[in-house]
This record gives structure tokens, C-alpha cells and sequence, in this order.
């Protein structure tokens, strides 16, 4: 374990931790010491919405892994994310039990709006929160899994990686689109009632899964920050820069490619799992090429390959989406795309580049910010 | 004969026109209509009555029959209660109703309705006036007019029809009218049940694909002895030919479909494929194609075709320019940066879009197809070619050609191309790289706007039509092998015509996702594509 540990002696990390757990903190205080009437009181609104926030902050995270480690652009992230999101969905739904509209005991709602008279097999067993957390992180792990078996054995990779993640998720979209699926069709899975037993709409509830969102966060840098720190993360670091060597040194690239794209598929899922809750609702949306595509460019305004960076991009991107959407929603699609130009070509390095580029001299780059890492 | 008529009815108003209108009317007051005693006959109370008149006003040839036949069965031959004269009603709407003499056409003003007598028809009636009228028009010198009229014989035949419609066989001329009338008549012998005429009739039925004749056989067929094998044949022989007719249109729809695909695709060939510069506000370049053709069409309304026609140069420039604005703002400051100019490219395309919601309208917008591309091409009753879709097709194969042809023949063509594969070496031979780059992207988003001039024939134009294309569009490119115009046809055509072959059984939303798993299954098999660049071009 001892490659699991050493984030803790590094500086960036413990900044990151120790940020993130003041910032749980304060809210925590803010939402639940002040009164109402306070202005620096928190609502659960705000709440709520921060915890999306860091939701979205851990699938940056997760796209910041493979994209600025491995040097894959994986526009089918929104995949992984929805599937976790799906999981969790069904348990949610499955809970939900005769208190539908239809007060069916077993079927959800849409099944008994569709004259449905069974469970379909694969909604089996998603009664147990056991079992179907661990599908959150197996279902986008499995899909992962084949998928990048598939490609990263016939070496697919670059641009046409990326057009094939993006194929991936339409296609998924498409798929779960359709009411034959089982999977509600264009409504999604949605009006869910309790998680573990606690009322999903109360304000502990929702207190309880943004904290929930902040510690998968926090263990979620951790998890990448190790891997990135070790051996492993180096033979990835080197096969971005230089597959070819790396292949010729004798390493199986394309093993080290899979179980970091598995992994991050898994960080994914465990986002959009903890983030259906606090929404409620899952919809296929999700899987849009837009949406995942939006997740990179929150990658790329954070700055790539530094991780923190990630996080910074995807609460930055959302803050200013939920503003702009509120203010003047004609005008976000403008501002998103402008975000889009302005990082590629103006900021290659993103808002942590900023800051490091202003430091410079002082210290020497380190490793993940050399030219190569751009390319 | 309508001219005759049309002439007849002329010189008759040219003459009333010269005694003068009121002399005319107070002429016509004075001697009574000169109407023949069929049309009389007609006024009779009891339905076999004017079944009857109907058959002698049919048999009299009177040279107005066809048209109180029709005015008839239209419920607009009336009577004067006045003067018991036939008036033929142009117009009844509101309470007075104008008329005009059924005999000679003269418009003898407008008469309150309460005023005129109904000669009402049931619907036996309406049958037999629908059988005589294709009789009469199998009288009409126009071979299309007896076509249609013998088509419409076909199960309508009856006893008092046989005898008339042989004569007229024998006495038809036209091979295409004979065919028909024969099928009606043996149609009519197979459901009359003659014995000795069922063998003949059915060896006449088979091989057509009327569907009132595939019942009728079908009738005979769950009989028994041989007349129903005879049947029996006769039916399989036209299921099979059914079939193929069948999949000569899901050919037809593939092929369709894959053009449009080609279209939205060779552009992007040309700027992915040969320059690898991944575009992707491609589809809104398509867009904007689609949009110009309706701005035109704003511009020069009534004339939609002119429209269209304008808009191909159009929507070509447009495109290109807006092509060259975003190379020379985006997409030059990301050279040998793919990943960054996808993403750099995805903003632009955002911005478009909002643009077109913004400035036009988030609504989709209507673009009018132009009277010579509406309509179908039958070439027979189980198989009809729709004609917007054949001209999109043909479109496709002109651009792609035209474009094959520059790539190849021109200078531009051997430049791109030689830039493409060793850039430091194309401009050590004086070759001006940028100016190359400028160009082939004006060329390779010009045919991105031809395809949006095509789509906006077929589909909606809304700002997501683009959107829609994309997926597909890099689907064919890669699909195909990147830098291959030929290889886009091909993945083009086929990808068109797989989706039409699952999609009856898979259904639209199926068939898309199967036909997107099979390409990215493909390309781990393939990952150069289906025509894979070879040589030195190919480690770019």
C-alpha cells in the first residue's frame, strides 16, 4: 500500500485535501448552525448544488486522468457517468416499491404505464443496495473494459479514439432513448422517494450526499494522484509522449492504457451515481455527445494533466453555466463555445498553466507540463 | 376531343356573345332547352329508371355525355324548377348558386338554390357512373388517359360491362392499355366463376401486381381443385416478384440514404481525410448550405425552383467563406494539435448554431420543393421512385465527381496533395502551403454547403441539422479510410443501404445504433478503414 500512501507527502495534495475539507466544512456550519434568516446562511438548494458541483468535479477528474496522463480524448465519459447514474437510478426506483402513481409493489411506474407484467432480468437484484452499488462501479467498468480492450489491442488511438467514444455514447443514447429498453425511455428514471432508508428530498439527506460527494471526491484525487505517482504512472506519462518507445523499452502499453481508462470509467460511474440523488433524475441526456464533450473543455479551462485543475475547470464551468442559464439562457451556448476557442488556442494550458507560467523561473517545470504535453 | 369541345363551347359563346347577352336570355326564355330524352330520362324518380338512362344516354353518344356523366356523379347536374331546364351548378356556395346550361354551357346567372331540383344518385348509382366513365374514356385519344382509365376498370368490372370492354380490347391499339384492359377482363372472369375462362383468366392475372388482383387470386388460391394451384402459382409468382420489387426500393431508400451521407462526408473527406484537420462544425457548415437555400427562397418568392437552382453557387460560398473565416481564426493556431482543434472546432459549432437561433429562428423552417422534383418516377404499381430523392442521388454523383476531378486533374488537386503528404518538401518546390490550406478548406466546407442545399430537399432545416450529420459523417470518413474520396462513396453508399436493410426488422432507432457498433467493431479489425492510405502518406 505503500504507492497509496505517497500523495500524503506530496504538497499539491495536501493542499487539494485540506481545501476541500475546510470547504465541506464551512458549508456544513454555514447550512446548519445559521438561521434561516442569516445572509451567509447556506440553503439546501445551495447545498444541492454544490454537490453537483463536485460530482461533476470528480467525472473531470476521472477525464483528466486518462486525457492529460494518457493522452486519450474520451468523448464518451457522459457514457460511464450515466451508466453509474443508471444504477443507482434503478435502486432508487426499485425503492421507491408501492408508493408509485400505479402503487405496483415490484414494477416502477413507467414498466406499468408500458403493460409490462414482469421484472426484466436485468432490473433483478437492484433492491439491494449492496448489489447495486457494486454495479455502479461495473456496469461503466465492464463497458470500459471491452470497449478499450477492443481498441487499445488494435491500437486505436488519437483522434479517431475520440470519434469512436463519441459514436459510443450516441449510440447509447440512442439506445436508451427507446421505451423497449427498460430504462424509461425518453423520461428516464426519476420521482424517487429514499436512499437507505432516509427521505431523498430531506435536508439531511441531501447534506449527507454532498458531504458523501466531497469525501468520493477527495478519495478520487487521492486514487489518481497515487497512480499518477507511481511506476504506473509514469509508463502512462511516457506512453503519451512517446507510445512507440515505450512500446520498444518492452512495455505492454496497452495494458497500462486499459486499467486506467477501466479505472476512470469506474471514477465516472461513482460520479454519476452520487449525483443522480441529489438531481432526481437520470435521463439520456446524460449520454449527448454535448455533454461529454462539455466535460472535456471543463478539463481543458482547469488546465490539463495536473488534476486540481480539473476540479477548478468543472466548478468554474458549472457556477458560470448555472448563472448564465438563469440570467440569459440564449447567451450560454455563446459563452460555452467562445470557452471552447479561447482555452485551445489562447490558454493550451488552462487556468493552472496560468498560474504556473506566472511562477515560472522560480521553479523548474515539473514532468507533466513539458512541451510534449500538449500534443 | 376536349379541344374539339373546348372550341365547340367557344364559337357557341362567340355567337351568343354577338346577339347580345339579354337577347340571349330572353332567347333562351323563349325556346325551351333542346334536351336530348336520355338526359331527360335522367329526372326519373326510381333509381332503376336513371340506371337505365344512364345506360342509353351511355350508349347514344351524345358528344356531352362525359360531362353530365361527371356533373352527375358530382351531384351538380340539377333542374330549373321554373322551366324543367338542366343546369349544370359551378359554384354553390351561399344561397344562390350559379349555373350554366347543360346543353350549350351558357351561364345563365346565378338562382337561388330553392329554386333548383337535386337529381340525387345512391351509391349503386355512383358505381355505374364511374364504370361508364372509364368506358367513355377509353374513347380518349391521349394512350396515358385510357392507361388511367383501364386502370381503374381493374375489379369494377360487371356483366353489363364485359361484353362493351372485349370489343373495346380488340379494337385498342396500345399495348400498355391492352395489357390492363385484359387484366380487368380476366379479373372479371375469375370472379364470375366461368369454368372454362378461369384457366386463361389466370394465366392473364399472373405477373400483375395489382393489389385487387393478388386478393382476388388469393380467393381462388384457398379454394380447391386446379384452378386454385393455377391460382396458387400465379400468387407465388407474384409474391416473388413482389419481393424483388421490394428490394429493388430498399436499395433505392439505401442508396438515398447514402448519398446523402456521401454528400455530408466528402467535404469532410477532403478537410479530415486529405488535409487532417478534424472539423467539427462540419454539420453546421451543412447547415448553413441548407439555410441559404431558404434565404434564397425568401428573396425570390414563387420561384422555388430558381431558388434552388441559384442556391447550389450560393450555399457553396457561403460555406466556403465561413470555412475560411474559421481556418484563418482557429483553426491555423492548432496545426499538428488534433485533439485541440476538435475541441476548438466543437466551440465554433456551438457558437453557429445559437447564431441561427438567435438571428433566424430556433424553429425549423420549411424549404419548398420545386414542382419538377416533386412527384414520383412509377416504374411499376408495387415500386415508385420518389423524384427529390433520385435528384439528390444524381447530385451526389455530379459533386463527388466534380471533386474526384479536381483532386486529380487540376493544379490545386496535385498542390493539395502534395502539401498533404510532405509539407516542408511541397514549399522547398515553391508551392505556397497556406494559400493550399486556405483552399482546400474553402473547397472541403463549399461541399459541405452543397450537402446542406441537397438536405434541406429531405429533411427539416432547423439549427440542429448538422448536428445530426456529424457522428455519421466522420462514421463514413473513418469507416471508409481516411484521405479516400472513393473510399467515402463506397462507406457512404453501403452504410445507407445496411441501415435500409436492418431497419424493417430492427426498427430506425435500432438500426443506427447497430450500424454505429458495427463501424466501431470494424475499425478494431480495420483501423485504417475499408481503402487504407498506403506508402508514406500513410504514417502522417
Amino acid at each position: 500500500m505503500n504507492w497509496f500512501l505517497k500523495p500524503a507527502t506530496e504538497r499539491s495534495t495536501q493542499c487539494f485535501v485540506g481545501v476541500l475539507i475546510a470547504a465541506l466544512a464551512v458549508v456544513c456550519v454555514l447550512n446548519l448552525a445559521l438561521p434561516v434568516a442569516n445572509p451567509l446562511h447556506v440553503s439546501t438548494y445551495t447545498v444541492a448544488l454544490l454537490g453537483k458541483y463536485l460530482c461533476y468535479a470528480l467525472l473531470a477528474v476521472a477525464v483528466d486522468l486518462v486525457w492529460g496522463y494518457l493522452g486519450i480524448l474520451s468523448l464518451g465519459h457522459g457514457a460511464f457517468f450515466a451508466l453509474g447514474g443508471y444504477a443507482m437510478g434503478m435502486y432508487l426506483m426499485r425503492q421507491i416499491g408501492d408508493r408509485g402513481v400505479y402503487g405496483d409493489p415490484v414494477l416502477p411506474d413507467f414498466m406499468v404505464f408500458l403493460n409490462w407484467d414482469h421484472l426484466p432480468w436485468y432490473w433483478q437484484g437492484f433492491d439491494m443496495a449492496g448489489f447495486a452499488f457494486l454495479m455502479v462501479l461495473l456496469a461503466p467498468g465492464v463497458l470500459a473494459l471491452v470497449f478499450g480492450f477492443l481498441a487499445f489491442r488494435s491500437r486505436v488511438t488519437g483522434v479517431y479514439l475520440s470519434i469512436i467514444t463519441q459514436a459510443l455514447t450516441f449510440a447509447l443514447m440512442l439506445a436508451f432513448f427507446r421505451n423497449e429498453m427498460g430504462f424509461g425511455g425518453n423520461n428516464g428514471l426519476t420521482d424517487f422517494k429514499e436512499l437507505l432508508g432516509f427521505p431523498i428530498s430531506a435536508d439531511g439527506t441531501r447534506l449527507g450526499l454532498f458531504l458523501a460527494s466531497g469525501v468520493a471526491l477527495g478519495l478520487g484525487y487521492w486514487l489518481c494522484r497515487a497512480i499518477v505517482a507511481s511506476k504506473l504512472g509514469r509508463v502512462c506519462v511516457a506512453a503519451r509522449d512517446a507510445e512507440a518507445r515505450v512500446r520498444f523499452i518492452g512495455y505492454r502499453v496497452e495494458r497500462v492504457q486499459l486499467f486506467v481508462f477501466v479505472v476512470s470509467a469506474m471514477l465516472a460511474g461513482v460520479a454519476g451515481a452520487l449525483y443522480v440523488p441529489q438531481v432526481g433524475i437520470i435521463n439520456p441526456s446524460q449520454f449527448s455527445p454535448l455533454f461529454s464533450i462539455e466535460i472535456v473543455v471543463w478539463v481543458a479551462l482547469g488546465g490539463r494533466a495536473t488534476l486540481y485543475g480539473a476540479v477548478i475547470g468543472a466548478i468554474l464551468v458549472n457556477y458560470a453555466k448555472t448563472v448564465f442559464t438563469g440570467v440569459m439562457p440564449d447567451a450560454w451556448l455563446f459563452a460555452l463555445g467562445g470557452l471552447f476557442v479561447v482555452c485551445t488556442v489562447l490558454l493550451p494550458r488552462g487556468l493552472a498553466g496560468l498560474m504556473q507560467w506566472r511562477r515560472r523561473g522560480a521553479r523548474h517545470d515539473d514532468e507533466t507540463t513539458g512541451k510534449e504535453a500538449m500534443a | 376531343m376536349t379541344l374539339l369541345r373546348t372550341i365547340t363551347a367557344l364559337v357557341l359563346l362567340g355567337c351568343l356573345a354577338v346577339l347580345g347577352l339579354g337577347n340571349a336570355q330572353a332567347q333562351d326564355a323563349a325556346s325551351p332547352q333542346q334536351a336530348p330524352p336520355e338526359l331527360r330520362a335522367l329526372a326519373a324518380d326510381s333509381y332503376t329508371a336513371k340506371s337505365r338512362a344512364i345506360q342509353d344516354l351511355v350508349a347514344s353518344h351524345a358528344p356531352r355525355t362525359r360531362i353530365w356523366l361527371q356533373a352527375l356523379l358530382d351531384g351538380k347536374l340539377q333542374r330549373l324548377e321554373d322551366d324543367g331546364r338542366f343546369v349544370i351548378v359551378t359554384n354553390n356556395r351561399g344561397r344562390d348558386w350559379t349555373v350554366i346550361d347543360a346543353v350549350d354551357d351558357a351561364p345563365l346567372g346565378e338562382v337561388s338554390r330553392r329554386h333548383i331540383d337535386r337529381i340525387t344518385i345512391n351509391n349503386a348509382l355512383r358505381n355505374q357512373l364511374r364504370s361508364a366513365m372509364a368506358i367513355l374514356d377509353l374513347d380518349a385519344d391521349d394512350p396515358a388517359e385510357r392507361l388511367a382509365s383501364a386502370d381503374r376498370l381493374i375489379g369494377e368490372v360487371d356483366d353489363s360491362l364485359a361484353e362493351p370492354l372485349s370489343e373495346r380490347l380488340d379494337a385498342e391499339s396500345d399495348p400498355d392499355v391492352r395489357a390492363k384492359l385484359a387484366q380487368a377482363l380476366a379479373l372479371y372472369r375469375l370472379q364470375s366463376g366461368d369454368a372454362g375462362q378461369i384457366d386463361a383468366a389466370i394465366d392473364t392475372l399472373s405477373g400483375s401486381l395489382n393489389p385487387t388482383v393478388r386478393a382476388a387470386l388469393g380467393q381462388v388460391a384457398r379454394g380447391d381443385g386446379e384452378a386454385a394451384a393455377a391460382a396458387q402459382q400465379a400468387l407465388a409468382g407474384i409474391e416473388q416478384t413482389l419481393k424483388l420489387n421490394h428490394a429493388a426500393e430498399t436499395l433505392y431508400f439505401g442508396l438515398s440514404l447514402g448519398s446523402v451521407l456521401v454528400l455530408a462526408a466528402i467535404g469532410l473527406a477532403i478537410t479530415f481525410g486529405v488535409m487532417g484537420v478534424i472539423n467539427m462544425a462540419h454539420g453546421e457548415l451543412i447547415m448553413l448550405g441548407a439555410y441559404t437555400t431558404w434565404m434564397l427562397q425568401q428573396l425570390l418568392p414563387g420561384q422555388p425552383g430558381l431558388a434552388l437552382i441559384l442556391s447550389i453557387p450560393a450555399g457553396f460560398l457561403v460555406s466556403a467563406l465561413v470555412g475560411v473565416i474559421i481556418e484563418r481564426s482557429v483553426i491555423r493556431f492548432l496545426k499538428g494539435r488534433p485533439l485541440e482543434t476538435l475541441l476548438a472546432t466543437f466551440g465554433v459549432s456551438l457558437i453557429l448554431q445559437q447564431l441561427v437561433r438567435t438571428v433566424i429562428s430556433p424553429l425549423n423552417r420549411t424549404v419548398v420543393t420545386p414542382e419538377w422534383m416533386s412527384g414520383s418516377l412509377v416504374v411499376n404499381e408495387a415500386l415508385s421512385l420518389t423524384l427529390n430523392r433520385l435528384y439528390v442521388l444524381g447530385f451526389a454523383l455530379v459533386v463527388f465527381a466534380a471533386l474526384v476531378l479536381v483532386m486529380r486533374r487540376t493544379r490545386l488537386g496535385l498542390e493539395v496533395r502534395a502539401v498533404t503528404q510532405n509539407r516542408s518538401m511541397a514549399r522547398a518546390m515553391g508551392i505556397h502551403a497556406t494559400r493550399v490550406d486556405i483552399l482546400t478548406f474553402a473547397l472541403g466546407s463549399g461541399v459541405a454547403g452543397l450537402a446542406g442545399v441537397a438536405l434541406s430537399q429531405l429533411t427539416n432545416v432547423g439549427p440542429n441539422l448538422g448536428q445530426n450529420y456529424i457522428i455519421d459523417s466522420f462514421m463514413v470518413v473513418v469507416f471508409g479510410g481516411v484521405g479516400n474520396l472513393w473510399g467515402a462513396l463506397v462507406a457512404g453508399m453501403s452504410l445507407g443501404v445496411i441501415n435500409q436493410v436492418i431497419e424493417p426488422w430492427a426498427g430506425a432507432v435500432l438500426a443506427k445504433v447497430i450500424v454505429l457498433v458495427f463501424i466501431i467493431l470494424f475499425i478494431q479489425k480495420r483501423p485504417r478503414g475499408l481503402f487504407p492510405q498506403k506508402g508514406r502518406a500513410a504514417e502522417g
